[in-house]
């Protein structure tokens, strides 16, 4: 059994792995991983937010806070508090 | 032909769903609770040929973990109560994402249907699906379908009936890989040693929850026979790195199935793109929002006012005919005249009111604008310790509370449903406005407008000052995540608004209209007796009960007369002009109590404006405390909203009492 935390595959390391609330509008990226408890990690797989997805930062709400995005040809809204719970790599969309 | 069978209907939020429901039951709908739970549940039937067919209308939701308690119901009511036939409602233009439940429901084992909806929408974005080849793929028959229009409803009861014929269905398994295979197979044949549990859930989709380390499946082996077992081989295994692996196979067997299905899936930027520019920019995005507010309504009150004078006039004449046709005895013709109709007429003049906010409402609601207000208010709710969500059930508290407490349904976190639901009494209500409109036509002539503006405000504020301090005291902890699809704009169609003006303002007519009838009625008795005495005067029991209960409020600057017109408004606020015309002795005629009320020495301007705040704030209604029994399912926090709101509203009042003529400058 592979026990590495590397899950290859469709992920291309393109830039350092940051946190979704850092890709200001408009952005994109890509799905690294979820660190977040298993309720909200659970919605955000249904949701599309799998690893190698990619995801465009589309706008902040006017109090910029939260955030817009498109993914899987949707769009959803997060908090940036949320979003931080995302990891992903900035610039592979 | 089968005599009758069940279909479920299943999906995702904003797709129409309830659209399709609707158009398929007509009028034969019923609307429940499921049970245990406060989701709504709705059922209706219909037929097609010579088959009843009922139509349960699951809640909305993105996949069958157990996310929230409505994820729960849907597929407890598909594997517990076993439907003939699910249909899968998809929305079209949003294919892939839909399609992810469409993998969970393949799982459960049950004979599925897919209607793509809002196909028209679709096509007209040059999307195109191609039904066979899904058919061919998935083995699930899809149709064509717009639900807006009615546009293939019989032919998707016809596939769901010819999928309910077949037998065996097809058993649609997903291949998760070696590893997670070898898992699934061993947790199988555990699950197989208890044939009590094997044959109420299919053990494939019971290990595959087990993998993903859902808490309701869970549960069930916990009550089983095989507890120890299952759980040796679920400690050995990495559930968190299994999941996302299971959701990462199940998009992947999208993703490889797309492109062969859906030959022209359109992503590309389209209409509500450039609207959501505009009324989400960061300068006119608040602006917008309020400005729509605003137009709903002054457009309500617009509407509504020549209704409400009508109802007035027709139900006043009556009222007063009655009373005084001379009938035999004088306490039945007071009771029927007074009593009876004047209580009727109050309960049906809030009728155009409601209606038309809540209609509007729901135009905001279907054409997607809501989900936007959520998004542009969402960093304002957030500073309060509340979810954007529940902003929504705020607004519709401007029309009344009842339905908007019942709104806070779609609220998941348990806390933050309450506190929406303990601050939504102040939010302003449409039956305080007559009350509002009395007294500040009365005291305030020049600016009225502006003094009833500042109440809805002063209500603002005050829900907004207890949201923090329950927030920060009683019940603690942060809003649940905020993750809300920005479904398109679309034109909302009449018909569909009217079914949600009509399913909401129902509760109102429902919920309200017997206890207001029943509070007209204990007004008219303690008002009328002890036999004699001259009706709403000194000597009748609700004098006495306001003489008992003056003290109390004469630091408010009220007098007994105020006071018994508090204690009636605690059945239904608008009662209060109602009493203060029985108890001014002037009846509902607004000229002739405005007259009485400015005559009343004890009254002034400050008293006026403090005795407003005061039937703003100082408790629900009992049709609002009903509900809030209903959704909180505790008396302790029903008893907890009418304390809090006398006690807030005691203190509002007694500092504008206060501070109010330094302010007015003893106008």
């Amino acid at each position: 059994m592979d026990d590495s935390e590397e899950r290859t595959g469709s992920v291309t390391r393109c830039e350092p792995v940051t946190t979704l609330d850092m890709i200001s509008p408009p952005g994109s990226c890509r799905v690294a991983s979820i660190s977040a408890p298993a309720m909200v990690r659970k919605r955000l797989l249904a949701l599309g937010f799998i690893p190698g997805a990619a995801i465009e930062a589309v706008r902040a709400a006017p109090l910029g806070d939260p955030v817009e995005y498109r993914i899987k040809g949707y769009t959803i809204s997060l908090r940036k508090e949320d979003a931080r719970l995302i990891a992903v790599t900035p610039g592979c969309a | 032909m089968k005599d009758r069978i069940r279909i479920a209907l299943a999906g995702n939020p904003n797709v129409g769903k309830s659209t399709i429901f609707n158009a398929l039951t007509g009028s034969n709908q019923h609307i429940a609770n499921w049970p245990g739970v406060t989701v709504e549940k709705k059922s209706g039937t219909t037929r097609l040929g010579k088959t009843e067919i009922e139509i349960v209308d699951l809640p909305g939701t993105y996949s069958l973990t157990a996310y929230s308690i409505d994820e729960v119901v849907a597929r407890d009511y598909i594997i517990e109560e076993k439907p003939d036939v699910v249909i899968h409602v998809i929305d079209a233009t949003n294919f892939e994402r839909n399609l992810y439940l469409t993998t969970q429901l393949m799982e459960l084992g049950v004979p599925l249907v897919i209607a793509l909806n809002m196909s028209d929408e679709a096509e007209k974005n040059g999307t195109l699906i191609n039904r066979t080849l899904i058919k061919k793929y998935f083995e699930i028959p899809a149709v064509r379908t717009v639900g807006s229009k009615g546009e293939g409803l019989d032919e998707l009861l016809r596939a769901a009936l010819t999928e309910a014929e077949t037998s065996p269905h097809h058993e649609h398994a997903i291949g998760y890989g070696d590893e997670i295979e070898r898992h699934i197979a061993a947790i199988v044949a555990v699950l197989e040693k208890d044939p009590n549990l094997a044959s109420r859930y299919p053990p494939r989709w019971l290990a595959i929850r087990l993998l993903e380390g859902d808490d309701n499946a869970q549960d069930k082996i916990q009550k089983s026979t095989i507890t120890a077992a299952a759980d040796a081989i679920l400690a050995s295994i990495d559930t968190e790195k299994t999941e996302a692996a299971m959701a990462d196979r199940r998009y992947e067997v999208i993703a490889a199935l797309l492109p062969q299905v859906c030959t022209t899936c359109v992503k590309e930027m389209n209409a509500s793109d450039i609207i959501d520019r505009v009324v989400t920019d960061r300068w006119l995005g608040i602006p917008i929002f309020l400005a729509l507010m605003w137009a709903a309504f002054e457009l309500t009150f617009a509407v509504a006012t020549p209704f409400m004078s009508a109802i007035d006039a027709v139900m006043g004449s009556c009222a007063s005919y009655v009373a005084g046709s001379g009938m035999e005895p004088a306490w039945l013709a007071s009771l029927l005249g007074d009593g009876i109709i004047g209580g009727l007429g109050s309960v049906l003049i809030f009728i155009p009111n409601i209606f038309i906010l809540l209609f509007i409402l729901s135009l905001l609601e279907d054409s997607g604008y809501l989900a936007r207000a959520a998004f542009v208010m969402d960093r304002l709710m957030y500073a309060i310790g509340l979810p954007g969500k529940s902003f929504i059930p705020m607004l519709i508290g401007f029309g009344c509370n009842v339905p908007a407490i019942l709104g806070t349904r779609t609220i998941e976190d348990k806390n933050d449903r309450l506190i929406t639901i303990l601050i939504n009494p102040f939010m302003s209500c449409g039956a305080r406005l007559p009350v509002y409109v009395l007294l500040a036509g009365a005291f305030f002539p020049t600016n009225a407008g502006t003094v009833v503006f500042v109440l809805y405000v002063l209500g603002i504020a005050i829900a907004i000052g207890s949201a923090y301090l329950f927030r920060k005291t009683i019940l603690p902890g942060k809003p649940a995540p905020f993750l809300m699809e920005m479904p398109p704009y679309r034109f909302p169609t009449a018909g569909t608004a009217i079914r949600h003006m009509w399913d909401r303002g129902e509760m109102y007519i429902r919920k309200a209209g017997g206890i207001i009838l029943a509070g007209a009625f204990i007004v008219w008795v303690l008002a009328t007796f002890p036999w004699g005495a001259e009706y709403g005067s000194a000597e009748s029991y609700a004098g006495m009960i306001g003489h008992l209960l003056e003290p109390l409020v004469a630091p408010l600057g009220f007098d007994w007369k105020i006071a018994v017109a508090l204690l009636f408004g605690f059945i239904a606020k608008e009662i209060v002009v109602g009493s203060l015309g029985v108890l001014y002795g002037t009846g509902e005629d607004e000229s002739s109590l405005t007259g009485a009320l400015l005559a009343d020495p004890s009254l002034g301007p400050v008293a006026a404006f403090a005795l407003m705040a005061f039937v703003l704030l100082y408790m629900p209604c009992v049709a609002t405390l009903a509900v809030i029994r209903k959704e909180t399912g505790s008396w302790k926090w029903t008893g907890f909203s009418v304390a809090y709101g006398i006690i807030v509203a005691y203190l509002v009042a007694f500092v504008i009492v206060r501070a109010g003529p330094l302010i007015l400058g003893g106008i």
